[in-house]
């Protein structure tokens, strides 16, 4: 006789499996990192409660299948230092370390591997991740956020509601070029050719640049150098049934706190406008719905998006819709 | 002299320096290196003692001091021509002793070379003082002992970092300065007497170590990049470049600017033609120069094992270990004879 309230089941970062009776729990990894020792717990709960095995999720995260429901409370308290590690430490807020995650709507924060192994990456893309998870978790509505650390975007964030891709503003010393050519060719072929060569010095055309960072990498003589971090924001990335699309840039060239208030501005953006009839919405729809200056007029509220920064007026998202008629 | 300076009164020191010398040292910029989040360690005028790295090699060599990456040799309108300003006063350049024999490489090349001084090096040459920073034991990559660069007699101030002090061997007009900031004590310089690395370099190099297939792996791993050679401290190769402005083409400038024998187009004749295309052969040429032609001319090798070219290669390529398979064809090749 299992009486189980699926609401709080799903809340509490369990899911409703096809076998009745059992469930999966989703262990988050904000930032996609973590420290070893937690794999310990991950371990035991899929051995002693699960079946032995663990899926790793698309958002980097873990999910432990083949779990009895009636084990849930057994198993939230053998999660609290995991909860206590990997969530409380780095600055949200839970009230109940044994009650399991308390929500799972907002999904893990993810992040390519970024500046603590990359040579591309533009930051520490972890500790950005860390620093989303604080502002948006504990959260019900369902958002997907990721963060690069450069534009060749391994983490995928042009499929997000959120990414953060990383950037920074080259610097360049025209007396330490040696008029290589090597940032010119490398732009042109793998970034933007946002470059060219005029006097035997490079040009660098501000319009272009994608703040990649790859001429600071090829250049031998440290001409070019790292300027000041900047983000790019892009937006309402979604796969999906309705129309499938990547996201569009948003917002370019714009600090840390622009990038944290936007995503902290969007919540309440989502809190005003979501349709309450359906079970969920995702955020992309809502935008659908309430056009782009509406959405602008609430994120951009009390963002400070710097003398660099840029934002888009009109975003032609476009995307994909399945041609059913055609079959 | 030796005089032990505590690092406050080094400070001062430097200050009153400062009004007769640029003061160039090797300083640590957070955040300059390639690598977001890294430091980058190179050279610059400075302002204090505290700027100073004295811990971590330079990424770059002291040379741009005075042979300047870009150099403007004159600024030329319709019919006449002027010379840019040389700075009055003079240099002093916080090095190490390899560093000090490879700028007695470079006046080879531009002093005594061909018979004809090059003005514009002599000038600024003639202003240098070496500030020599004793290094308490090799960095990784440097092979200084193999070349018999660690020692050195040639120097103005030897300066040994001893806890929140200096301890100094100054000469020359310096004796009487450094004096007056600290305590006479008895410095002698100690220098580094074993590398990690150790390369042996052929006495002698057949014609056939120029053929060898050694080189083709080269050639596959080596992508042009000319990082070996910005960074070594005893390259000289530059390239000329006129100018015309572009607000107004009446005017311009000649510049001469340095040049890589590892980058694409220095071997680039008119018609197109290159003879070194090949990466393989550009790295036989680099080392067969650093290693036996400038030895051929001048009678001593022109790399100093520094080891900057191995510490800033992205392909991993040892130059170091290059000499030592050389070395390994060259005496296989006289055994056969
Ligand atoms: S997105 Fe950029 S920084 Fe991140 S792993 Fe890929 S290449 Fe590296
Ligand atoms: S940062 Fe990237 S896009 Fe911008 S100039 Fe450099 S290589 Fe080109
Ligand atoms: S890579 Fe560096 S040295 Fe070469 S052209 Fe570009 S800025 Fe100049
Ligand atoms: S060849 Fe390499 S080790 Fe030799 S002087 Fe040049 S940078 Fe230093
Ligand atoms: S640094 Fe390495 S890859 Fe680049 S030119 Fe020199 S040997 Fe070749």
């Amino acid at each position: 006789m299992l009486d189980i309230n699926t609401k709080k089941l799903i809340k509490n970062a369990y899911r409703v499996t096809k076998d009745r009776g059992f469930t999966a729990l989703r262990v988050r990894v904000p930032g996609g990192s973590l420290d070893v020792r937690y794999f310990d717990i991950i371990k035991r709960i899929a051995e002693e409660y699960g079946s032995g095995r663990v899926h790793i999720t698309t958002r980097q995260g873990f999910e432990i299948p083949g779990i009895p429901m009636v084990k849930i409370a057994e198993i939230n308290e053998i999660m609290a230092p995991l909860l206590a590690g990997m969530e409380s430490a780095i600055g949200v807020e839970i009230n109940d370390l044994n009650g399991g995650y308390p929500a799972a709507g907002t999904r893990n924060v993810s992040a390519c591997i970024g500046n603590s192994v990359c040579p591309f990456a533009n930051f520490n893309t972890t500790e950005l991740a860390r620093k989303i998870e604080k502002v948006i978790y504990p959260n019900d509505f369902h958002v997907k956020i990721a963060v690069t650390g450069c534009p060749n975007d391994c983490i995928k964030a042009h499929m997000q509601d959120i990414g953060v891709i990383g950037m920074v503003l080259p610097e360049y010393d025209p007396d330490r070029c040696i008029g290589c050519e090597a940032c010119m060719k490398n732009c042109r072929k793998v970034a933007s050719g946002a470059l060219s060569m005029v006097n035997y010095k490079v040009k660098r055309d501000h319009q272009r640049c994608l703040g990649c960072g790859e001429c600071i990498l090829k250049c031998p003589a440290s001409a070019w150098t790292r300027g000041d971090r900047y983000y790019r924001l892009v937006i309402m990335g979604r796969t999906g049934k309705k129309n499938p699309r990547i996201a569009r840039t948003f917002m370019e060239w714009v600090g840390e706190d622009a990038v944290l208030k936007v995503i902290a501005n969007m919540y309440a953006y989502i809190d005003k406008y979501i349709d309450r009839t359906l079970p969920k919405e995702h955020v992309g729809y809502i935008v659908d719905r309430t056009g782009l200056p509406v959405f602008c007029r609430e994120v951009l509220l009390d963002v400070d998006t710097g003398s660099m920064g840029k934002v888009a007026g009109f975003i032609p998202f476009g995307g994909y819709v399945y041609e059913r008629s055609s079959y | 002299m030796g005089v032990y300076i505590k690092n406050n009164s080094f400070d001062q020191l430097l200050t009153e320096l400062s009004r007769d010398y640029i003061i160039t040292a090797p300083v640590k910029l957070p955040g300059k290196g390639a690598f977001s989040d890294t430091p980058l360690v190179t050279y610059r005028e400075i302002r204090g003692a505290g700027e100073i790295e004295f811990n971590e090699k330079s990424r770059f060599s002291p040379k741009e001091i005075i042979y300047p990456i870009t150099q403007t040799l004159f600024y030329f309108t319709e019919n006449e021509y002027s010379r840019p300003a040389v700075p009055d006063q003079g240099i002093i350049i916080f090095c190490r002793a390899c560093d000090v024999h490879a700028f007695r490489r470079l006046d080879e090349i531009f002093l005594r070379n061909g018979g004809c001084e090059d003005i514009y090096f002599a000038e600024l040459r003639k202003k240098v003082k070496f500030f020599v920073m004793e290094c308490r034991e090799s960095f990784e990559n440097c092979f200084c002992v193999s070349m018999g660069t660690n020692r050195l007699e040639d120097y103005d101030v030897m300066l040994r970092v001893s806890g929140d002090a200096q301890e100094c061997d100054a000469r020359g007009d310096f004796a009487g300065i450094f004096t007056g900031y600290g305590e006479a004590v008895e410095m002698i310089p100690r220098f580094v007497e074993e590398n990690h690395t150790k390369v042996t370099v052929p006495e002698n190099i057949d014609r056939q170590v120029f053929k060898h297939p050694l080189w083709e792996e080269y050639s596959s791993r080596c992508i042009a990049c000319g990082h070996c050679t910005v960074s070594c401290p005893t390259c000289t190769c530059f390239t000329m470049q006129d100018i015309f402005y572009e607000d107004n083409p009446k005017c311009g400038e000649r510049r001469r600017v340095w040049a890589s024998c590892m980058i694409d187009g220095f071997t680039s004749m008119v018609g197109g033609h290159g003879f070194r295309n090949e990466k393989g052969d550009r790295m036989r040429f680099k080392v067969m120069h650093k290693i036996y032609d400038f030895r051929k001319r001048f009678g001593y090798n022109m790399c100093v094992g520094c080891g900057r070219c191995d510490d800033v290669c992205p392909e991993y390529i040892s130059f170091a270990n290059c000499i030592n398979r050389v070395n390994t064809i060259a005496s296989g090749v006289s055994a056969h004879e």
